[in-house]
């Protein structure tokens, strides 16, 4: 419970100061601590594989990307004006609208699941027989996807051969 | 006596710890772990910047530190004390909070690493069920703060360095992450005390490592390129390549906060190697089945610093590389044959026991790597190398 009450504000203002803060490099680090505080989170609830995974996706790739792409579109000066966008009201209803749905569903879970008094222990070898067992055609269609969009993502920036130098 | 020896570390360690009561004894257990961590580690680091200098000096025909102590031998206190009590200078325009927790960053995440290196029998800080994959997110957040380093300091050459530090570190940890793969294969865990136990094992005297098959010696190759990549040494050393970029990402940065990066570099490099030695070279195993009188935790630092040798040897000995060079041999090459590698890894799994795996997979791999390395020369249209001016 200490540990939760030291991760949860740190992810909280992590994610907070990313939306608020005026230096868009900031920003990019603050989702990065929010990252952190989250992978945290899953490795205080035992979850080790969600929370190395967050870890190596997010704060290794993830936020390095976010980064690379700021610092390659726009010079990250600061901007002048405030950061508020003028649809800051209709972005907060669906912000809401969005914790209400996701509140309700895990709040209507606990009565949905059966009521377990011991918690399950998940290895990591027991998630690689789910995904390579049961799971396995969901995870090949991910696959395909994720190379489908890779090949896109290369076509996207392949210099044109033929066309205007 | 050997046991005795062998668990020396490990009995001291509950001697001390019995000392005290009960419910104190988890949290003074872990202090102990972390204290001789964080001595052990900066020591090596020491020895090897001496080995280093000494080592590179030979090789280019000087005779390297020789005046503090006697051969020189005190040169890293030296440097130390010099580092503390340089000043700390931060650059006008610089983010000072960000320029601040770079270092910090880095430092910590690196020896965070070491929790789950088995350095010895029952010498691992924390047996985790996925350490390999603590291991390699810890990794990835080392070039967050390398990012922030340069960045942070305002200063094009600082900026060019982290953004050259970055795309090379992001490139060449896919080979690093998937030549493990391979080990992980062979196991069946993430574990990386069960990946020693398995290579714990002797036929005729001789060890069971996994470089001594025909994947385990490919991915060994492709992942020693990948960490020597990573933890950006020569012939990687691009970012901080001091011909075009001064230092590259940690150019502004003086004193102390100098030191910790140069520490920062040296420890990852100190606990690759460990990992590497862990995954390929049989961890805390003992070469030969006699050599097993000799302490585990022996073998372990031992084969680190082999490791650190044969670092040192390869920064006398190559050239840097070019920028393109670097991404298209690490997406070009030791890609596709990482991935090769799985499906050969694969097949050695299914084709059961007996001599015809070594050659089918050994044939595959050679005949792979020799057909890679041609295709790939011979569209770069390489001819007879050519002098202008010193015929």
């Amino acid at each position: 419970m200490v540990i939760f009450a030291i991760l949860a504000p740190l992810t909280v203002a992590g994610g907070l100061a990313a939306v608020m803060l005026r230096n868009t490099v900031h920003c990019a680090l603050a989702v990065a601590v929010a990252f952190a505080g989250l992978a945290l989170l899953f490795l205080q609830l035992n979850a080790q594989f969600a929370g190395f995974a967050q870890i190596l996706v997010y704060v290794g790739a993830v936020a390095i990307l976010v980064v690379f792409a700021i610092l390659l579109t726009r010079s990250s000066e600061t901007p002048a004006t405030g950061v508020f966008s003028k649809t800051w009201l209709t972005g907060l209803v669906i912000a809401a609208a969005v914790f209400a749905v996701l509140a309700w569903a895990v709040l209507g879970s606990r009565t949905a699941l059966p009521h377990e008094q011991i918690e399950p222990q998940i290895a990591v070898a027991q998630i690689g027989y789910a995904l390579m067992g049961r799971y396995v055609l969901p995870l090949e269609i991910v696959a395909v996807l994720l190379t489908a969009s890779m090949i896109g993502a290369v076509i996207v920036a392949m210099y044109e051969k033929g066309g205007a130098k | 006596m050997t046991n005795m020896l062998d668990q020396v570390f490990v009995l001291l360690k509950h001697r001390i710890v019995g000392l005290v009561p009960m419910p104190v004894q988890p949290i003074l257990g872990a202090v102990l772990s972390v204290v001789a961590i964080l001595a052990v580690f900066p020591g090596l680091f020491a020895i090897s910047v001496l080995l280093e200098r000494k080592g590179l000096g030979r090789m280019q025909n000087r005779i390297g530190p020789n005046r503090v102590g006697p051969l020189g031998v005190l040169q890293p206190v030296a440097d130390g004390i010099k580092a503390l009590i340089k000043e700390d200078l931060v650059p006008y325009s610089a983010d000072h909070v960000v320029h601040f927790l770079a270092p910090v960053v880095l430092v910590v995440v690196v020896f965070m690493g070491y929790a789950v290196l088995p350095m010895g029998r029952n010498m691992t800080f924390v047996p985790m069920d996925a350490g390999l994959l603590f291991y390699f997110a810890m990794g990835a957040s080392a070039e967050l703060s390398i990012f922030m380093a340069g960045w942070s300091s305002r200063n094009k050459y600082s900026l060019l360095g982290a953004m050259r530090a970055v795309a090379q570190m992001i490139s060449y940890e896919v080979p690093l992450l998937l030549s493990s793969v391979v080990i992980v294969m062979m196991t069946g865990s993430l574990s990386l005390d069960k990946i020693v136990e398995v290579q714990n094992q002797y036929t005729w005297g001789l060890p069971h490592w996994f470089v001594f098959t025909p994947m385990g010696f490919a991915a060994f190759v492709m992942f020693a390129i990948a960490a020597t990549a990573e933890t950006n040494r020569s012939p990687f050393d691009l970012p901080e390549g001091e011909s075009e970029l001064v230092a590259g990402y940690f150019t502004e940065y003086s004193g102390f906060k100098f030191a910790e990066f140069f520490l920062g570099e040296y420890v990852a490099m100190l606990s690759i190697s460990g990992l590497g030695a862990t995954l390929f070279l049989g961890g805390w195993s003992a070469p030969l089945e006699i050599l097993n009188v000799v302490p585990s935790w022996f073998w372990f630092f031992a084969k680190i610093m082999v490791w650190i040798c044969f670092y040192i040897w390869m920064r006398g000995t190559f050239p840097r590389l070019r920028q393109d060079q670097l991404m298209n041999f690490a997406w070009k090459f030791v890609l596709p044959m990482t991935l090769l590698n799985l499906l050969v890894a694969g097949l050695w799994r299914f084709m059961g026991e007996g001599w015809l795996r070594w050659v089918v997979c050994s044939a595959i791999l050679l005949a792979a790597y020799v057909l890679g390395g041609r295709i790939g020369m011979r569209s770069k249209k390489f001819g007879p190398r050519s002098y202008r001016y010193a015929e």
